[in-house]
């Protein structure tokens, strides 16, 4: 006898694969300006992350001894090394995309037992592994050089930045928070720290030092938006990502402005708008209900603000990712939605009148 | 009038344009018909003919048995040619219990009193004419009409709620039947509102059907019925959800709507009331909408109950190309079939020759947790864990997530990017867990025939052993009699305690 | 040292003799144990797990020999109620889904010999002497004895037919990992 197939008989037209290729092509434009602004090593490092992010994961699929191809197409591979490539520093060696790419494909995705079985965002957590490792080559920025700019590497040149590690004189830069918490540790106030090194214009575009991919704001919103148009994503985690920095930038540069950087500053610097629109809006690791999602994405953005300000590190958006990852089964344990005839508790509505013997009747009549 | 928000829904493609336009027409008399016992919730009806009697249409065939079942009716006037068993229309492909009746051509009637004012009959004579008319729900749960109406008239119902929601993709045979016959749907609901002593009367109807809205309002005017429009959703026409958009009540988990002061109906059935107490007709044919990509030409047909469901595709043109899927009902709860000569019952409300293309199924990849069936639920429940939890056989851990709670109305299944067949794993639980249920009262019983055997056992072997003695001693006292016939009789054995339920 | 030794060895004694004390209060008596678990099994004595009857399947039980899933006419059923009561957390997935039987009498070869009857532990099966037996589905636990003593080989078990009103979905066959 032939399968007989459960109800539904109809189904939205959708799959995983498309899924991941929608949020490609929301990445692309921002991808397509850093690659602009950055000149050719930093597409060399997005095309190595790729490619090994697609030979790792093949790898080990099949030393697994699991159908490589359905792994592969569906696209999930991909999207992580793309999501961690536009998350390096443009000029940063090959070595450093390779390695990234195969501990966020192996280690934190296929270890964990494969697509949607990660407890960390496997790009994050790529990132701050390298972070930790490297310290040198995750923040040597370079100061944006487009594409028939003087300084504009030749194709030539740019294997040399990849693959040898050649330093190109001159174009050594630091990202703005770097900068200000070099700045600070120098005793020297926000005010004149920001003077000449900050123009929030110029950061709305991207046109300053910084990640591949994560300086352009205005194109990762359209990015974001675009998923939110597409459904793909809701606006709860990103809106929530956004005011739990804004709200205590607000407040604290409200208080002392020469010491707490304002809401402008924080929102376009760093990875906050990468992190908000395509991070934290991975469903792998964030929580099952918009409620939880938001409470999931205010508290990246309120660790990613307490980072910047007194923590270590200039950045703090992949800890802040990696550190709700971990309270994702908490938020989603504690924050259910109700159920119908239930209240919050799961116990049942009281019934009014006597309950007579004759059992529930059906759904439709 | 105001309406409540509802949680969750779906939108999905309507697909009603295939047949919306289509007036309703007659089926030409089929040749045969198979006509199950069972086409409703509760205990089968037992036949009341021999095969070879001659019937008239509406002749009562097998009458209903208990509390909760139905009478069927002779859906036209033959021979009745065969008592057995005959596919179901059901997934499963097994056989039903069904009554094969042979068409004389002549579709006589039986003599039927039309009264001039149905209301002159009393609320139980009402409720007890709409049993025996055989009445169930038409909308697909067909749970007997006059129990529901009997049980809400002793609670107590304050508020009748009609559905002509039809919130299923493809269907249009309600929207057809509110367009084409308002009067007598006003009539039947104002004969079910008495019956049950309802004040308020709403009817539910969604915004894509606006010409039913417009022929209900015409109709309802000048009556206490009250027809309002309700924004087009999946699944906006189950009972649950519609009591909740227009009242903002919900059923508590472990009631019934009778318990919130509300009976709700379906438009259809209250044409057959109306059809049964006014007319006196028994409820013999349905309205059954024939469509989907794979019918030339979709429609919306008045069938007899019993008619093989291929009869109304060939009547329908037949198919423009081979359906990869047969389906009765509408896509979302719709059951699949495999033969297509299986009869339309009275909870058959479409015939669905659906393509590769419509069903849009596709290998099922791992959840990637995009909660898109949390969002969909409309009950509230999150599929996405009850599922991975029933993969493992943690059943236990899937009814503490609410699986008791799911209505199995499709709307996870639907979103689902990764195409996990969620709600059959839902169904599949259930199945699971009240077969359970019937092994764990199987094993009590067999549990107390053991020990009741073990504690005979015990007693018969003490009884010979005490026998022995005595004998024993009998000979010792010199009695040569013979004493022997103290062997066990096979028909000392207990009978089982539990009959066999067929 | 001395004082250190001294106050070791005391703390060590009284640790000790709480020990012993608390396992003479809160001794769990096995017996207890193996007759909770007596009664979550059938009761049939089939003898399928290899033990003498369910009293030594429990007692096995009890001491940790078999594990939960010993019993075939229990099913996943009985396996989930042991593994509950034992605390044992174990996969029921790989478990075997195991079709319903029951015995059935094959009428044209049945002699009536009764003997399939005398050793049924439910009584599932009626009859008499030098005539047909018939099986009550509903007493069946499809523990075989009858199987084994038949001389014709007319009783024998076989799946209970699927009906509408035991139909249920299997379950989906889908790859998720």
């Amino acid at each position: 006898m032939t399968q007989i197939a459960h109800s539904p008989h109809a189904h939205v037209p959708l799959t995983i694969n498309k899924v991941m290729r929608l949020v490609m092509i929301a990445l692309t434009p921002a991808t397509l300006f850093g690659f602009w602004l950055y000149g050719w090593p930093s597409i060399n490092l997005w095309a190595v992350s790729l490619l090994a992010a697609l030979l790792g994961e093949a790898m080990v699929v099949r030393w697994q001894q699991r159908a490589v191809r359905p792994v592969l197409m569906d696209g999930s591979g991909l999207l992580t090394a793309w999501l961690l490539a536009v998350s390096l520093p443009p000029w940063a060696p090959w070595w450093i995309a390779v390695l990234g790419s195969l501990f966020a494909v192996i280690i934190s995705k296929q270890l964990f037992g494969g697509l949607g079985q990660n407890v960390f965002n496997p790009a994050m957590a790529a990132r701050v592994m390298l972070l930790i490792s490297f310290p040198v080559e995750m923040t040597t920025w370079i100061a944006p050089a487009p594409f028939g700019s003087v300084h504009a590497p030749s194709w030539l040149e740019s294997l040399a930045v990849t693959f040898s590690g050649v330093h190109v004189d001159g174009m050594a830069s630091a990202s703005l928070l770097g900068h200000v918490k070099t700045e600070f540790t120098r005793g020297i106030g926000l005010d004149q720290a920001l003077s000449g090194y900050y123009a929030p214009l110029d950061a709305l575009w991207g046109n300053r030092a910084g990640s591949l991919g994560e300086t352009a704001a205005l194109f990762l919103l359209a990015g974001g938006l675009f998923l939110i148009y597409k459904r793909i994503i809701t606006w709860h985690a990103p809106v929530a990502m956004l005011l739990g920095v804004t709200i205590p930038a607000l407040i604290f540069s409200a208080v002392n402005p020469g010491h707490y950087a304002g809401p402008v500053y924080h929102l376009l610097s760093g990875g906050l708008m990468l992190g908000a629109f395509f991070i934290v809006t991975d469903p792998v690791t964030s929580p099952n209900t918009v409620t939880g999602q938001f409470i999931f994405g205010l508290g990246c953005g309120l660790l990613t603000w307490i980072i910047r300000t007194w923590g270590g590190y200039p950045e703090g958006v992949a800890f802040a990712v990696m550190l709700m990852n971990a309270a994702t089964p908490i938020i989603d344990h504690y924050v259910k939605p109700r159920i119908y005839g239930r209240d919050r508790k799961g116990v049942a509505l009281p019934i009014a009148a006597p309950i007579s013997p004759i059992a529930p009747i059906g759904k439709e009549s | 009038m105001k309406l409540f928000k509802l949680r969750g829904g779906i939108h999905p493609a309507g697909r009603k344009e295939l047949s919306a336009e289509r007036a309703i027409r007659i089926l030409p008399l089929p040749k045969r018909l198979f006509v199950p016992l069972q086409q409703h919730i509760g205990a089968p009806a037992t036949p009341v003919v021999q095969v070879g009697d001659h019937v008239l249409k509406g002749q009562l065939i097998a009458a209903s048995q208990g509390v909760v079942s139905a009478p069927v009716h002779a859906p036209t006037s033959g021979v009745i040619v065969a008592l057995g068993e005959y596919p179901a229309p059901h997934p499963s492909g097994l056989t039903i219990p069904t009554i094969t009746l042979d068409s004389d051509g002549c579709d006589r009637w039986i003599e039927t009193v039309i009264l001039n004012d149905p209301f002159e009959l009393s609320s139980e004579e009402v409720s007890t004419r709409v049993g025996a008319a055989g009445i169930v729900g038409l909308g697909g749960a067909t749970f007997p009409a006059a129990v529901k109406l009997s049980l809400s008239r002793k609670t107590g119902v304050h508020t009748l709620i009609m559905n002509g929601g039809e919130c299923e993709p493809y269907l249009t045979c309600d929207d057809r039947i509110m367009r084409e016959r308002a009067e007598q749907i006003v009539e039947g609901i104002q004969l079910i509102a008495y019956a049950v002593g309802a004040r308020q009367v709403l009817i539910g109807i969604e915004d894509n059907k606006p010409e039913a809205i417009a022929a209900m309002r015409a109709a309802a005017s000048g009556s206490a019925v009250q027809v309002v429009e309700i924004p087009s959703m999946y699944p906006m026409g189950s009972e649950k959800q519609l009591i909740q958009v227009l009242t903002g009540k919900e059923i508590p988990a472990t009631g019934r709507p009778a318990d919130i002061g509300i009976l709700v109906h379906n438009v259809g059935t209250a044409f057959a009331v109306s059809e049964a107490i006014r007319y006196g007709k028994p409820l013999v044919s349905r309205l059954v909408t024939v469509s989907g990509g794979a019918i030339k030409e979709p429609c919306n047909l008045e069938v007899l109950i019993g008619t093989p469901a291929e009869e109304l595709i060939e009547f329908a043109g037949g198919y423009a190309q081979a359906p990869a899927r047969l389906v009765l009902g509408g896509p979302m709860m719709g059951q699949q079939i495999t033969n297509p000569a299986v009869p339309v019952v009275k909870g058959t409300s479409g015939v669905l020759a659906l393509t590769a293309d419509e069903i849009g199924q596709a290998e099922a990849s791992p959840c990637i947790r995009c909660s898109t069936c949390v969002r969909a639920c409309p009950v509230g429940l999150l599929p996405l864990e009850m599922a991975a939890h029933i993969r493992v056989a943690d059943l236990s851990g899937a009814v503490k997530l609410g699986l008791k709670d799911c209505i199995s109305c499709g709307s996870c299944s639907y979103v689902c990017p990764a195409h996990i067949p969620l709600v059959h794993y839902f169904n599949y639980a259930k199945g699971d867990l009240a077969a359970q249920e019937r092994g764990k009262l199987k094993q009590e019983a067999t549990k107390k025939l053991a020990d009741e055997r073990i504690a005979r056992m015990q007693r018969i072997g003490r009884e010979r052993e005490e026998a022995a003695l005595r004998r024993k001693a009998a000979r010792e006292a010199k009695e040569k009699a013979a004493l022997a016939k103290t062997t066990l009789a096979p028909n000392e054995k207990a009978a089982p305690a539990t009959e066999e339920v067929v | 040292m001395i004082t250190a030794l001294t106050s070791l060895t005391i703390l060590g004694v009284i640790l000790g003799l709480i020990l012993g004390v608390a396992a003479r209060v809160f001794k769990v008596e096995g017996n207890a144990l193996a007759a909770q678990l007596q009664d979550i099994l059938p009761g049939s004595q089939c003898g399928q797990c290899g033990f003498p009857g369910c009293a030594g399947a429990a007692q096995a039980l009890a001491e940790g020999h078999a594990p939960v899933t010993l019993c075939p006419p229990g099913g996943r059923a009985v396996a989930e109620a042991l593994a509950a009561k034992l605390g044992a957390d174990v996969n029921l997935a790989g478990m075997k889904e195991t079709v319903p039987m029951m015995a059935e009498v094959k009428e044209e070869i049945c002699i009536g010999c009764t003997r399939c009857f005398k050793v049924c532990p439910t009584d599932a099966i009626m009859g008499a002497a030098q005539q047909i037996h018939v099986v009550f589905r509903e007493a069946c636990t499809a523990c075989g004895k009858c199987e084994e003593v038949c001389p014709t080989e007319s009783i024998k078990l076989q799946p209970i037919p699927a009906t509408l009103q035991s139909w249920r979905w299997n379950k989906p066959a889908a790859q998720l990992a």
